[in-house]
């Protein structure tokens, strides 16, 4: 082990070796750029109707061809992609704040209010997640924002079982016992001291976690109770055009493979991440 | 183990209300009152009929007396009806579980079946080429979109080959059909569901299990058995294998939720009359009885799978029953 490094370049030079990882990586960095510079990127307006081209296969003006009304199925893909990266972010960043706020409260202050929200998180565990989040589609509106939130509120459960179980173990350490004779307040000590050394298996978790929540969101957007057209989402593309697989097959291929190619990236990081960050694999080199 | 049983039994207590009350939150999260759907759409619907619809569901009395009643009317399984057809939900659901029950239950013996072989061999043969073709195939399992390869397999099995059918439970011919060949036909038709349904757990299962013989590989008692001679078989299907799947039984149990949830799309997609497809029927039609009905059905479900895996936990691992009762 080279002893000169800082715990971040150890991080990261484990990281680069892993070439899977890598692969994520790139898959995740070209999905950013397709999202962010959509309108520069693609060539049509993704919801220009255009009658004379109807479901016309992929070709050298339409790559991926186009749909039954004509519109860039490619175009469309591009805006997709930004969907799918605003609701893997949001859902997870929303499931996430909730996790750490609920383990970072019951591991650090432990007794009955650590049995209260434990239970909490079992109770929420019983419902099969999809039930509920149709559940909640089947009361309210079915929205961009609604499902972001709903995959969020439903998907925190594990972050609050790992921070919690971080806490546990790093509460009776000694820096903390230090900080605590210092006299730094909860708040200062979860949140300086307990929180960053928790960080490591929640990030991890949360990559994991994207994957899921752009799998949740294309299949509820597959049978019309995500994304509402006219905004493109690999889902809903695919669910109109799925009808047309027997003529018309890049409507479907090209949606799906993408949600596959976007979730194994996530996973691929994810498992990098995982390994680059486990401190017992650190000390075997 | 009797102490360790009634244990887990009373904590279905605080579970039980725990669900009923999530349930009852989320369908009252609805803007308005669940009524408005039948009535806001009807525009026959004066405002008469709609306070006495509002009757009765009991939704012009407070929150927690309509919580009360509600639980009152669950104690002897009385989920109310239907917004659709009237029909009582609680038949409704019976009419549909049997299937989506006998779907999971195959989809779990298939990953089991696989998933535990594949997890030993790429454990004891680390990184060789079998290990690293499943680690390929577990993350494409796992990123797979469900709907996707449904679709996928429908057109492939059903359209180009001809080989299975792609939707419903059976043949049109099915009724002149005697026992054998209806079970046949019904199989065929089981296939590819039950393919689908069983495909993400399989790649997770695999890997847990995997990593589970790894971990177990590296104990001490192992090198015990290796130490004194044992063959290499032994101390990998007496030793290693009985202790890894140890802690996959646990892991059976949390899985039942995703299947669970798995069976809407699923079903809908083969177009199987089971409770995923009642439920997603549900979501679109807003019918509400139905949907609290189903997610307490489907809660209810996942904590009896749970009690089942505690209690095989126990009974396959001595040191639980003992720590727990004490």
């Amino acid at each position: 082990m080279r002893t000169n490094e800082s715990y971040f370049q150890i991080v990261a030079r484990r990281f680069r070796k892993n070439r899977l990882a890598v692969a994520g990586s790139v898959i995740i960095s070209i999905l950013f750029v397709l999202a962010l510079f959509a309108p520069l990127l693609s060539r049509y307006d993704p919801s220009r109707i255009d009658v004379e081209n109807i479901l016309s296969p992929p070709s050298a003006a339409h790559w991926m061809g186009t749909d039954e009304s004509g519109r860039d199925v490619l175009s469309r893909m591009i805006y997709g992609a930004r969907v799918s990266m605003l609701v893997g972010f949001v859902a997870v960043g929303i499931a996430t704040l909730i996790g750490i706020f609920f383990g970072a409260v019951a591991g650090y202050y432990g007794g009955k209010v650590d049995a209260v929200i434990m239970r909490f998180v079992d109770i929420m565990l019983c419902f099969p997640t999809f039930f509920l989040i149709l559940a909640v589609i089947a009361v309210l509106e079915p929205s961009l924002l609604n499902i972001m939130i709903i995959i969020g509120v439903t998907g925190w459960m594990g972050v609050a079982r790992l921070v919690r179980a971080e806490f546990l173990a790093l509460k009776e350490q000694e820096f903390v016992q230090a900080a605590r004779a210092f006299g730094a307040s909860d708040f200062r000590i979860i949140f300086r001291h307990l929180l960053p050394n928790a960080m490591a298996p929640v990030l991890v978790s949360a990559t994991f976690g994207i994957a899921g929540a752009i799998l949740t969101e294309s299949a509820l957007s597959f049978f019309g109770l995500g994304v509402q057209p006219p905004t493109p989402s690999w889902g809903n593309i695919l669910s109109s055009g799925y009808k047309y697989i027997d003529f018309a097959h890049w409507l479907s291929i090209f949606p799906g493979l993408a949600i596959l190619v976007t979730a194994l990236g996530y996973n691929l990081l994810g498992e990098g991440l995982r390994d680059a960050l486990d401190p017992r694999l650190m000390t075997e080199e | 183990m009797a102490t360790f049983l009634l244990k887990r039994i009373l904590l279905l207590v605080p579970m039980l209300f725990g669900i009923t009350v999530i349930t009852f939150v989320v369908i009252h999260l609805a803007p308005g009152s669940p009524t408005d759907s039948l009535t806001e759409l009807n525009p026959k619907a004066s405002a008469r009929a709609r306070e006495n619809l509002k009757k009765i569901y009991g939704l012009d009395k407070p929150l927690h007396i309509q919580y009360f009643h509600w639980v009152r009317r669950l104690a002897v399984m009385d989920l109310g009806r239907s917004f659709t057809d009237g029909r009582s939900v609680l038949v409704k659901i019976r009419e549909r579980l049997p299937i989506t029950i006998l779907i999971n239950v195959c989809s779990m013996l298939l990953i089991l079946a696989v998933a535990v072989p594949i997890g030993i061999l790429s454990a004891t043969k680390q990184y060789s080429f079998f290990d690293k073709a499943t680690t390929v195939l577990v993350f494409v399992g796992f990123a797979m979109p469900t709907f996707w390869l449904a679709l996928l397999l429908m057109i492939l099995f059903g359209a180009t080959l001809g080989w299975l059918p792609i939707s419903g439970l059976q043949s049109m011919h099915a009724d002149q059909l005697t026992f054998w060949p209806l079970l046949c036909d019904r199989a065929r038709h089981l296939v590819l569901p039950i393919f689908v349904s069983s495909f993400g757990g399989l790649a997770g299962y695999s890997r847990y299990m995997r990593s589970s013989m790894l971990e177990v590989v590296r104990q001490d008692y192992i090198r015990t058995a290796r130490a004194k001679g044992l063959p290499e078989r032994a101390v990998i299907y007496k030793h290693a294998f009985r202790n890894a799947l140890m802690s996959t039984i646990t892991i059976l149990g949390l899985a039942i939720p995703g299947l669970i949830g798995g069976s809407a799309i699923f079903e809908q997609i083969f177009a199987i009359p089971g409770m995923g497809k009642l439920f997603l029927d549900a979501t679109w039609a807003r019918d509400y009885p139905v949907v609290m009905g189903i997610l307490f059905i489907g809660a209810l479900l996942t904590l009896l799978g749970n009690l089942v895996a505690d209690i095989a936990y126990a009974v396959a691992d001595p040191r639980v029953r003992v720590e727990e009762a004490q």
